[in-house]
């Protein structure tokens, strides 16, 4: 679809480039496509023109224009700007006597629901024990669907069949009481903001519950909407933040940071996927990248360092050293990387790759197919084959296809991946400290 | 820093007022100023018409304005409207169900209303004098199938619904083969939300197609569309194009504030015309698309 930003400004300063002095007005033209990649990311419009007009005053006049890399350095600029606008990474009010309640509210098919169980499942994961409230009497089976996904979390569920929403969640608060639970977190029906019954539904019930949170599930997909829906709920029930759902589309998400600019209310909680272990807690940086198609490197080093075996990451290094490391070492490196997460979603975190790249038809069922191929050919060579690759030849490529339902080519390929993969490790330098890995590098 | 928060909550409060409003103080002004230009630029950009969309328009209308064709502000609504309703006229012709049965897919992002359409537009068929089966194809919510029972059960429809985590297109081979049993004309398909970029969920989209018309069946696809929707719904709508083709849109949530303006950004790219808008969460909340009335309710 849209090139990413730093793609376009690259585009733009490199015709600059070889005009040879940069000024004022090629500033601006760079500022025209910052401008048009924070709308085509939602940002609303307002927020974008105050956010241009800023950049614009940090970047004339200052040492910018006599960078060797202006391109960057305006980035860099914009992501500050931006980031400084998003506020602070989120966290859930605590203290006081539990339960502390939490009421989940939006528009219709935001992802409340969802999200009531996301969040369930994150506070137990640490160690608390909420209680699920189900206070959707309207929506067909809205209740049948949280009791599932209660089941789901094993998390326990106030559910009731009929009823009012006032009721139920004064109920509830009473049973999470009488159970001494740390959580209450109240599931509440889609709603349009201009619909002043609900609205008024809404405000009974954070008075019943006395709630700590209130917060408002806001679909990253939408436009230019968002301002106006987040601020009749934020001056109608008081928001105290907001949970941003569906990020593991292609959304940007410019909506969220245009409310939070606006109307003060943090952004506290992402949702990245249809799995119940899918919520993140926000951080500004990342969502500045994410909303200038800069790709999150930051996540992808913290999933890294999640699935990667560090003592391991040792072990190949010094196998590479000492010019040992083989295709079973290849094989668990594959499956190491394959932990870490959808492959498509991986790809969506490297700055500039990508999206397209995920388009091109990497997708994660091919992907997965791909190991299974790659991991069938491995282990159908012997011991001595996986460690002296060169040995392998016509008759011995011929038993590997056969004995792996595959055929040589791809063996071949699988050989050829792997020669690559020791070029490429041979030339990066081994450095001293295991902590010091330098992924960064990885994505110059 | 020369930007203070408060000024831009000022701005905000303004842009709280309606799309109308705004439109109003546009061409309240007795001239064509390049104030005038600006206004309808930010008017059009903050309904998510979408930049390159909205320099379309412009660009259209200020060619006009050279040629002479447009030199008082009524004009320019004028023309402004003419523009709008060309780009939603295109593709526009009626939704083909002469044969029987055919099999209608509802398609789209998660939470945009798919179910609650398929109820709608059962009932909206079933009024019309078809015989219409639905097919809870979502397998994936938890309760999903359970909320198009509801609905089939209310609405006095069949309904054919499976376990969930069952395979949809096994689902929709039985439906098929129970439409042709038993007559019926129409067969609804709700499925389950997908994000555009997962390929895999959405060739299982393209496997659902197959199978019906592998068996000869005329499969028509409707992607419903929230109509808050920002940018990113074209790229919704492109992507579900590519997989199973587009027989039209239906516009969901319109009885809220949202204008759904990336439609005209939608009908510039892709020219997928639209056919249904939903204006509520109750089965009677359905009309049948009509451009010019769309029009002139954004820009009333
Ligand atoms: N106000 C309003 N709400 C709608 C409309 N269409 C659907 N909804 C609501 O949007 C929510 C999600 O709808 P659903 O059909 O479950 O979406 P799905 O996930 O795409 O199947 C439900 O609460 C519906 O009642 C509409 O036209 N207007
Ligand atoms: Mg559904």
């Amino acid at each position: 679809m849209f090139d990413t930003l730093s793609g376009k400004l690259q585009a733009v300063f490199e015709r600059l480039g070889q005009k040879g002095k940069l000024g004022e007005k090629d500033v601006e033209e760079a500022l025209r496509e910052v401008r048009l990649a924070l709308l085509e990311a939602d940002v609303h419009f307002r927020v974008v023109r105050g956010l241009v007009d800023r950049v614009r005053a940090r970047a004339i006049g200052s040492e910018v224009l006599q960078s060797l890399t202006p391109a960057q350095q305006v980035i860099k600029i914009v992501h500050e700007e931006l980031v400084g606008l998003l506020g602070e990474p989120g966290k859930l009010a605590s203290g006081g006597a539990p339960p502390q309640v939490i009421m989940l509210v939006g528009l219709q098919g935001s992802g409340k629901t969802t999200s009531a169980a996301k969040l369930a499942l994150h506070l137990k994961k640490q160690g608390q024990r909420p209680l699920l409230a189900a206070a959707d009497p309207y929506r067909p089976a809205a209740v049948e669907q949280l009791r599932i996904l209660g089941r789901q979390t094993e998390v326990p569920v106030h559910a009731e069949s009929a009823g009012d929403p006032v009721a139920i969640s004064r109920a509830a608060l009473q049973e999470a009481r009488s159970n001494h639970l740390s959580h209450l977190i109240i599931d509440t029906a889609g709603r349009l903001q201009t619909d002043n019954a609900l609205m008024g539904e809404l405000q009974r019930i954070k008075a019943a519950v006395s709630a700590t949170e209130v917060l408002l599930v806001a679909d990253s997909t939408i436009g230019q909407e968002a301002l106006r829906v987040a601020e009749t709920f934020h001056t109608t029930v008081g928001l105290t933040g907001i949970i941003l759902t569906k990020l593991d589309g292609d959304a940007r998400g410019g909506a969220a940071l245009s409310v939070r600019e606006v109307t003060g209310v943090p952004l506290k909680f992402l949702g990245t996927g249809e799995m119940l272990e899918a919520i993140e807690p926000f951080y500004p940086d990342r969502m500045a990248s994410r909303i200038l198609g800069m790709g999150d490197v930051l996540s992808l080093i913290e999933r890294a360092q999640q699935a990667v075996d560090l003592d391991q990451v040792e072990e190949t290094r010094r196998k590479i050293r000492s010019g040992t490391f083989d295709l079973g070492d290849f094989l668990e490196q594959l499956r190491q990387v394959r932990k870490m997460g959808p492959l498509d979603q991986l790809l969506g975190m490297i700055p500039g790759v990508g999206k397209r790249l995920a388009k091109a038809g990497e997708d994660e069922a091919g992907a997965q197919d791909e190991l299974k191929r790659t991991e069938a050919i491995i282990l159908s060579m012997t011991p001595v084959e996986r460690q002296r690759p060169e040995l392998i030849g016509g008759s011995r490529r011929r038993r590997i296809a056969k004995g792996s339902g595959t055929s040589a080519s791809d063996v071949n390929r699988v050989l050829g991946q792997f020669r690559q993969i020791q070029q490429l490790m041979r030339s990066v330098p081994g450095t001293g400290s295991r902590r010091n890995i330098d992924l960064g590098r990885l994505f110059q | 820093m020369s930007f203070s928060i408060g000024s831009l909550r000022q701005a905000a409060a303004k842009t709280r007022s309606a799309f109308r409003d705004r439109l109003a103080s546009v061409f309240s002004k007795s001239e064509l100023s390049a104030e005038v230009w600006d206004d309808l630029e930010e008017m059009l950009i903050t309904a998510d018409v979408g930049v390159s969309t909205t320099e379309n328009i412009l660009g259209e209308l200020r060619g006009r304005e050279r040629k002479g064709q447009i030199r008082e502000i009524d004009g320019l609504r004028e023309g402004l409207h003419q523009e709008l309703v060309a780009r939603l006229n295109q593709g526009i012709s009626a939704l083909a169900l002469d044969d029987q049965p055919v099999v209608i897919l509802v398609v789209g992002f998660n939470g945009a209303g798919k179910t609650t359409t398929v109820a709608k537009l059962g009932r909206y068929w079933q009024q019309a004098g078809k015989r219409v089966l639905l097919v809870a194809g979502d397998t994936f919510r938890a309760a999903g199938g359970e909320q198009l029972n509801i609905w089939a059960e209310r609405l006095g429809l069949q309904c054919i619904a499976g376990q969930r985590g069952a395979d949809a297109a096994a689902l929709l081979f039985d439906a098929i083969a129970s439409a042709r049993a038993r007559g019926f004309d129409v067969v609804l398909v709700d499925t389950a939300g997908r994000i555009h970029t997962k390929t895999n969920l959405m060739d299982e989209l393209g496997k659902m197609r197959g199978i019906a018309q592998r068996q000869q069946i005329e499969v028509r696809t409707l992607l419903v569309l929230d109509a808050s929707t920002g940018q990113n719904g074209i790229a919704q709508a492109r992507a579900f194009r590519d997989a199973v083709g587009l027989d039209g849109i239906v516009v969901t949530k319109l009885d809220g504030t949202a204008k759904g303006g990336v439609l005209f950004a939608v009908a510039d790219e892709l020219g997928a015309p639209v056919r249904f808008v939903g204006t509520g969460e109750q089965p009677d909340d359905l009309v049948v698309f009509d451009p010019e009335a769309f029009v002139t309710a954004v820009l009333e």
